[in-house]
């Protein structure tokens, strides 16, 4: 349907006739904003405290040279019994080269279902916020559409070292606001039941980081 | 009266504050989950908050920014729908409940579905979406954990973050095992009351709506002026579910959650996870800018919502109940709230920010049982205290208290100040309650010093006549509290 223009004048009409204490020549950046907080509230190593922090959502961390990556993928997908692994476009195919199981590939675009039978994805990430654990996907090269990291039921997500970001401030002003964007701070979860925290609801239940370092 | 439209914001029937509260109180088992759920996010979130040694300057930079979109509420509407426009999306208004309700209907109509999938939202609960599209043939399915735990129990929410917080495991399972195959995958035979296994059965019921559904309808925490981009916050994953997977995304907010620009959300990002489920960041957040080809929804509808927000706007000293992030960290630290629970508020918005907001949004003087609610509070300040964006609950209270018996000149005994009053006294009915309730009738005194208006006849006098009462302290009275209330 349409929108209806005369809702819209009407709600409009209402806000104005609300907002008559307001003087006509005040503009919005008239009224103050202080911001004086804070960029970072990170002192010490952002990479060290963006592993602390993403154990502590009660994901598995690893830390690995560039050189180890595909034996360490490898690894995890076989110790996760991952034999049906969807591979976002992009992903670096040398880093797949120790993995023996079956790629599913996004070109075209898997459906729903078939990301529901998978076993699992593998992603890169667009950057790492240190003090909340959090990582950014923007739908980047190797991170894929957004459905990609969300149907599997496992996410194994591979992070630079270099992209690990002190704080929230300082991703935020990174991020491309046109990109679809998801931030993803450890496995799904629940407290609705009692308050216990249960993990994994909707969103993969096994969240698995790599932070990779550079060589 | 407008509560009787159909608008949710005061559900239909619902008795005045202190007889629910007279109820609420009576159910032990409810007293002792609110008890033990409001105390461990209490304790939570303090934490949380404490390891922002900036956390003053985020509230306060939380609170102008807020200011400044209400003052220039049309300019950021329209630079917003500018925006969303440019990026793919169209953008509608609504006047009121029954305005959005057909909007949505005949959204979902044109694209030929009859069942749709929905994530929490403040928002289509106050309007009675889901039972506004039920009269239409079209079924709506919540998808959060307690939000289904209470549509599958035919139920109301008693809390903005738990909703299911009055429920314990065994009944959830019991709620499972009987109502899942009715609405589609049903629950195992061999259903436990463990929360794990309960979050299972959950997730297979719905996973198979999720990947059917064709449109799906969401609230928005944050929708960026600026920019166009629209966020969800949240923990299970639904929400991705319903902004990704379905080819129509319809997304539902009031017109108070608009923000100047992209870049403030390094300020609420930071303010309402920690005050919210007390964590440095929650789970999933998604924000998105219209559509991108490719890549989630090919339609979205973004519907603004006034629905009494303008009446709100219009209050200068009520004004600033829009900031609200709905967190519900003044529910969490509400000494009323905790022993009576969020049923007895009778509306979507319980806690000290209902007490503020749902008379404003029905009207002052029109529901009996909105008029009941700004009493519905010790003013202790608490609430103040804890709000991220700095809400002066408290003194709004006050404020509204005016207007209601303003409102109420004219009415036969009782007036509902005096009802109200009762519920308090109930509410702390023992001695060492009693004691604390008159010592937070004090700091309530110092807040109507404060405003320097005139006070309350009849049987708040004993409210007023504390007002001689030395002032404890904000501080140390907390400090108290926290060894008292328990
Ligand atoms: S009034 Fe403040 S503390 Fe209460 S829910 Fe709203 S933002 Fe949170």
């Amino acid at each position: 349907m349409e929108p209806v223009a005369e809702y819209k004048a009407e709600v409009l009409a209402r806000i104005r006739a609300a907002l008559r204490d307001v003087p006509d020549e005040e503009r919005p950046e008239d009224v103050a904003v202080t911001r004086e907080y804070v960029d970072s509230h990170v002192t010490g190593d952002v990479v060290d405290l963006f592993v602390e922090r993403v154990e502590d959502y009660r994901a598995t961390v690893t830390r690995v040279a560039q050189a180890d990556v595909p034996a360490e993928i490898a690894r995890i997908l076989s110790a996760r019994g991952v034999e049906n692994l969807v591979v976002p476009p992009g992903f670096p195919e040398e880093w797949l080269k120790a993995y023996q199981g079956l790629r599913l590939s996004d070109e075209p675009p898997l459906t729903a279902a078939e990301l529901d039978d998978s076993d699992g994805v593998i992603t890169l990430a667009a950057r790492g916020i240190a003090l909340t654990g959090t990582i950014v996907l923007d739908a980047g090269p190797g991170q894929g559409r957004r459905a990609l990291s969300l149907v599997p039921d496992l996410h194994l997500c591979l992070v630079r070292a270099s992209q690990v970001v002190a704080d929230v401030p300082i991703a935020i002003r990174a991020l491309d606001p046109t990109r679809p964007t998801t931030l993803i701070s450890g496995p799904s979860a629940t407290s609705d039941i009692e308050l216990d925290r249960v993990e994994g609801v909707h969103g993969p239940r096994t969240l698995d980081v790599l932070v990779v370092v550079d060589s | 009266m407008r509560d009787e439209a159909g608008v949710n914001v005061v559900w239909l029937g619902s008795p005045t504050f202190p007889e629910a509260a007279h109820t609420a109180l009576r159910d032990g088992q409810l007293r002792r989950n609110l008890k033990h759920a409001t105390t461990t996010i209490r304790d939570k979130r303090l934490r949380a908050v404490a390891e922002l040694d900036d956390w003053e300057t985020l509230r306060l930079a939380g609170s102008q920014i807020k200011d400044r979109v209400m003052r220039h509420l049309d300019e950021y509407l329209l630079r917003l729908e500018a925006s969303v426009t440019a990026a793919g999306g169209t953008v509608h208004w609504a006047r009121d409940a029954e305005d959005a309700k057909r909007i949505v209907t005949e959204l979902v109509r044109a694209k030929g579905a009859d069942e749709v999938v929905k994530v929490k939202s403040m928002a289509t609960q106050e309007i009675g979406l889901n039972e506004g599209l039920d009269d239409e043939g079209i079924t709506a399915t919540e998808t959060d954990l307690a939000e289904l735990i209470v549509q599958l129990a035919d139920d109301r929410p008693s809390h903005i973050l738990v909703p299911a917080i009055h429920r314990n495991r065994t009944e959830i399972r019991d709620i499972f095992l009987r109502e899942m195959g009715k609405h589609g995958v049903p629950a195992p035979d061999d259903l436990t009351d463990e929360p794990r296994v309960l979050a299972e059965a959950a997730r297979l019921h719905l996973r198979e709506k999720f990947l059917r559904a064709k449109v799906a309808i969401s609230g928005a925490n944050f929708a960026c002026a600026d920019t166009g981009t629209v966020g969800v916050v949240e923990s299970e994953g639904n929400g991705r579910m319903c902004v990704t997977l379905p080819e129509t995304l319809i997304t539902l907010m009031g017109i108070e959650k608009v923000l100047p620009s992209f870049a403030d959300l390094e300020v609420f990002l930071q303010l309402l996870p920690r005050s919210s489920t007390a964590e440095r960041m929650n789970p999933y957040t998604s924000l998105w800018t219209g559509v991108t080809p490719g890549d989630g929804p090919r339609e979205f509808h973004l519907i603004l919502l006034d629905n009494g927000r303008t009446a709100t706007l219009a209050d200068r000293q009520g004004r600033s109940a829009l900031h609200c992030i709905r967190c519900s960290a003044c529910l969490n630290v509400c000494p009323v709230y905790e022993r009576t629970g969020g049923r007895s508020y009778g509306s979507v918005y319980p806690g000290p920010i209902g007490a503020v907001l749902t008379p404003q949004l029905v009207g002052v003087g029109t529901s009996k049982h909105a008029d009941s609610l700004p009493f519905a509070s010790t003013l202790c300040g608490a609430c103040y205290d804890a709000c991220p964006v700095r809400i002066d609950i408290p003194e709004m209270l006050v404020h509204l208290r005016t207007k209601v018996v303003d409102a109420h000149r004219g009415d036969r005994v009782p007036k509902p100040e005096a009802v109200a009053m009762k519920a308090t006294k109930l509410v702390f009915a023992s001695p060492r309650r009693l004691a604390l309730a008159e010592r937070l009738a004090a700091v309530g005194g110092r807040v109507a010093g404060i405003r320097g208006g005139r006070w309350l006849p009849g049987p708040a006098r004993k409210w007023t006549a504390a007002r001689d009462v030395p002032v404890p302290a904000r501080e140390s009275f907390r400090a108290w509290w926290r060894k008292a209330g328990r």
